[in-house]
Formats: structure tokens, C-alpha cells, sequence
């Protein structure tokens, strides 16, 4: 196996576009070397991009934030600004694994490990984030829900990966929030994620909404009937209610040993509920 | 295969290594180092007894390619004490007996001594949830949170 690890962007797209074998991107590394290690992944090379300055940087962009896809959960969770506009996204970071593995993982690589169970991504996907995809033919903005095409799958092209992720500006009064199940306080799976993003007029009514759930399908799900039982309303115990039965609707998992089907499909909709509330306080100011 | 030269400074000494491109930072402390303070307990990231700071962040070594830390300063549980001087939180942990195994003691001293340099005054909640990725099979956690907890009060009047 080689180990490359270029200072450029044009270097990384060349070495992995050029690679006539397989080379996996490394960012924080929390899954690839998992995956080394039980031989589920052998690599003839690992293209590390810690080293490439622009992925390593939070930047303020036409009033929203690009995330290179070296930047660490942590990092983000330091950086005050993008708490305080991303909360939804920051906690779902924060969420992943350990301090140490916050410590290491990034957002890109969270989306690009295709897990239906990612916390950041339904998290992502709730406030429309885009993933900017860089390979030999150049850059293309993806919606961050047409990365993933089912559990370890990607939509990307041999010789692409994602250089950053893009928080694109919100609305004055708007929110997000994401919320896991997990059978215990920390260290786990989701069971169920939810991410919701509102947006609110001067009068309390809700004008924009978008509602996302993970580990209950194959791949994340943008659920639109949930956003819709939202807008037009004041977020009211009936708008709660509808949102919570399209999410359950919606929700179509599989049974592990973490939980079962009805399990799953009930939290859907209690998630999703808890979720609305907290991005309803956030979007109030 | 051919091994890759790394520059780093391990416990504040200069260290130079060579390491295959796919060996672990872990791998390198403990096999072409001999520093075997850091454990290996899962190699998946899962139990943190091979926790380190890598240019001050905690991280699981077994999860961190030994390449990749070129130019990075690095502490282990070798620079913790100084001399025959026992770091405060290692004074702690056989006051309060926060061990009996002692396989993840290593790795909840470093990762606890990060907590302390960045929060001070952590509540038992904030230590905990610090901790959860440092997993211990014998103590049952609450004397190592004591002793976690016993040594920040003592830092804290110290300074």
C-alpha cells in the first residue's frame, strides 16, 4: 500500500483520478481504518487530505459556511459563529462516536461512508447543505442527499471525492435542530435520527420547513409530507401530530438488535416532534 | 512496500521513525518505539485505552496511520509524569484505587488530563460524557470520576 498525502487540491484530484488501483481518501480516518483493519477495505493506496490547507478551513461564504472535508467534529464544535448559526449540525457532529473519534471525523466523511445510520447527515440534509464534489473533470455542487445511494454507497465517479461541505445562508428567524435515539447516553448507533429546519414569519407562522430522517430507510430520507404538516401552521399540537404520523409513515427500517420495526416507526415520529419543538425555540430567537 | 520516513516530537523530544504506509500511530509507539504505555484493547476506536494527543487533540492511536503524523507533537502516558514525580491525576487514581485491571488506565489518564487542560472545572455530567469513549471493565467508573473530579478541585486551588 501506498500513503499519499498532497499539499494541493489539484494534487489529490490528479494522484486520484491517475491511480490505476484502488485508492481510498482519508480524512479523519475513522471508518477507513476500521475497515483496514478487518480486511474489509485493501487499498493499493490512501490518499490523505489533511494536508491540503483550503479542506482544513471553516469559511463564511454568501452569508452561509463552507466546511472543508478535513475539518474535525471537534473544530466545528469550537468554532463559535457556526454553532451559533448551525446548531443542528454542529450537535449532530458532536454526536458522532467519542471525544477522540470527534477528535479526527469530518462531516465529508460521515456523508461519504454511506451509513443509513450517519448522524450528521439527515442533520446536513435538513438545512439544504450541499457537498462540492472535486475530480478530474472539474468541481459540481451535490445536494448532500445524493451522495449516498444505499449502506456504503456513494453516487461518486471513480476519482472524485468531496473537497467541502456548504451550510448555504439561512432565513432571519429560522432553526435546526437533530435528535437521535440511541439504548444508551452516548457511544452508539442511532436507532432513529431526525433533523428538522423551520423557518418562521413575525408572526409565529411557519413559512419554510424541511424535515429528514436516518436509520430508517437504506439511505437518509427527505420526508415531505412532514415538512408540509408544518408550514402555513404555528407549529400547534395538530401540526405536531401530523408531522409525527408522516414521519412514522414515512419510516420504513429494518429490526436489529438495536430495535424493532414498530420501535423504530413510533420514534420516528416522537423524534421528529422533539426536533420541530427545539428548532421552533431556535427560529424565535 | 517501502516505509516512510516521519519527523514528529513525542513527549516534547524529537523523535524520527520509519513506518510502513499502513501502520498504526499506536503500531509505531508500541513496536518500533517501545513506549507500551499505550494500550491496544479493540483497535477499533471503540474502548480509547490507546487514547494520545496528537498537536493537543485527543484521538485513538490505533486510528491514526503513524504517517500521518508528520511534523505533529505528540503526548503520551510516558511524558505525563515528570521523573519519579507523579502527575496530579496519577497521584489521584491510587489514592481513590480508580483501577484494578489497569489496562485502560493509560488511556483515562491522558484523555482525563485533556479534559482538565480544556475545562477546568468539569460538572460529573461533562467528565463523564468526556470519558464515555474510555471504557473500563472492572471499576464500575465512580471512582475514576472521583478522582477525576478530586483532582480538578485540588488544580483549582492550587492556582
Amino acid at each position: 500500500m501506498r500513503y499519499l498525502a498532497p499539499t494541493t487540491l489539484d494534487d489529490a484530484i490528479q494522484l486520484l483520478s491517475g491511480d490505476p488501483g484502488d485508492c481510498r481518501v482519508l480524512a479523519g480516518g475513522t471508518d477507513l481504518l476500521v475497515r483496514l483493519r478487518s480486511g474489509d477495505a485493501e487499498p493499493d493506496s490512501i490518499l490523505d487530505i489533511k494536508r491540503i490547507e483550503d479542506l482544513r478551513q471553516i469559511t463564511p461564504e454568501d452569508g452561509g459556511w463552507r466546511i472543508g472535508a478535513a475539518v474535525s467534529s471537534a473544530e466545528m464544535n469550537e468554532h463559535a459563529e457556526l454553532k451559533a448559526a448551525y446548531p443542528g449540525v454542529c450537535e449532530a457532529s458532536d454526536l458522532i462516536g467519542s471525544t477522540q473519534i470527534q477528535g479526527r471525523c469530518t462531516l465529508a466523511g460521515n456523508l461519504c461512508n454511506a451509513s443509513p445510520a450517519a448522524d450528521s447527515v439527515p442533520a446536513m440534509v435538513a438545512v439544504r447543505a450541499m457537498a462540492r464534489v472535486a475530480g478530474p473533470n472539474g468541481t459540481r455542487d451535490v445536494a448532500v442527499e445524493d451522495i449516498p445511494t444505499g449502506p456504503g454507497k456513494t453516487s461518486l465517479e471513480k476519482g472524485e471525492f468531496v473537497a467541502s461541505i456548504f451550510l448555504p445562508a439561512k432565513p432571519d428567524r429560522s432553526g435546526d435542530a437533530y435528535l437521535r435515539f440511541i439504548p444508551r447516553t452516548e457511544m452508539d448507533i442511532a436507532v432513529v435520527g431526525c433533523g428538522v429546519s423551520l423557518t418562521l414569519d413575525d408572526s409565529g407562522t411557519c413559512t419554510a420547513a424541511r424535515v429528514s430522517l436516518g436509520a430508517v430507510g437504506p439511505k437518509v430520507m427527505v420526508v415531505d409530507a412532514a415538512a408540509e404538516a408544518l408550514i402555513g401552521t404555528k407549529l400547534d399540537d395538530a401540526a405536531m401530530d401530523a408531522l409525527a404520523k408522516a414521519c412514522s409513515e414515512a419510516a420504513s427500517p429494518i429490526a436489529d438488535k438495536r430495535g424493532t420495526v414498530e420501535f423504530r416507526t413510533h420514534v420516528a415520529g416522537v423524534l421528529a416532534r422533539r426536533a420541530a419543538a427545539i428548532a421552533k425555540t431556535r427560529a424565535e430567537g | 512496500m517501502s516505509n516512510i520516513h516521519v519527523t514528529t516530537t513525542i513527549n516534547g523530544d524529537p523523535t524520527e521513525y520509519l513506518c510502513a504506509p499502513d501502520e498504526t500511530l499506536l503500531d509505531v509507539l508500541r513496536d518500533r518505539l517501545g513506549m507500551t504505555g499505550s494500550k491496544e484493547g479493540c483497535g477499533t476506536g471503540d474502548c480509547g485505552a490507546c487514547s494520545v494527543t496528537v498537536n493537543g487533540r485527543l484521538v485513538c492511536s490505533c486510528l491514526m496511520l503513524g504517517a500521518e503524523a508528520e511534523g505533529a507533537k505528540i503526548e503520551t502516558i510516558e511524558g505525563m509524569a515528570e521523573g519519579d514525580q507523579l502527575h496530579p491525576l496519577q497521584q489521584k487514581f491510587i489514592e481513590h484505587a480508580a483501577l484494578q485491571c489497569g489496562i485502560c488506565t493509560p488511556g483515562i489518564l491522558v484523555a482525563a488530563k485533556s479534559l482538565l487542560e480544556k475545562n477546568p472545572d468539569p460538572t460529573e455530567e461533562e467528565a463523564r460524557y468526556w470519558l464515555a469513549g474510555n471504557l473500563c471493565r472492572c471499576t464500575g467508573y465512580d471512582k475514576i470520576i472521583r478522582a477525576v473530579l478530586d483532582t480538578a478541585a485540588d488544580l483549582r486551588k492550587a492556582s
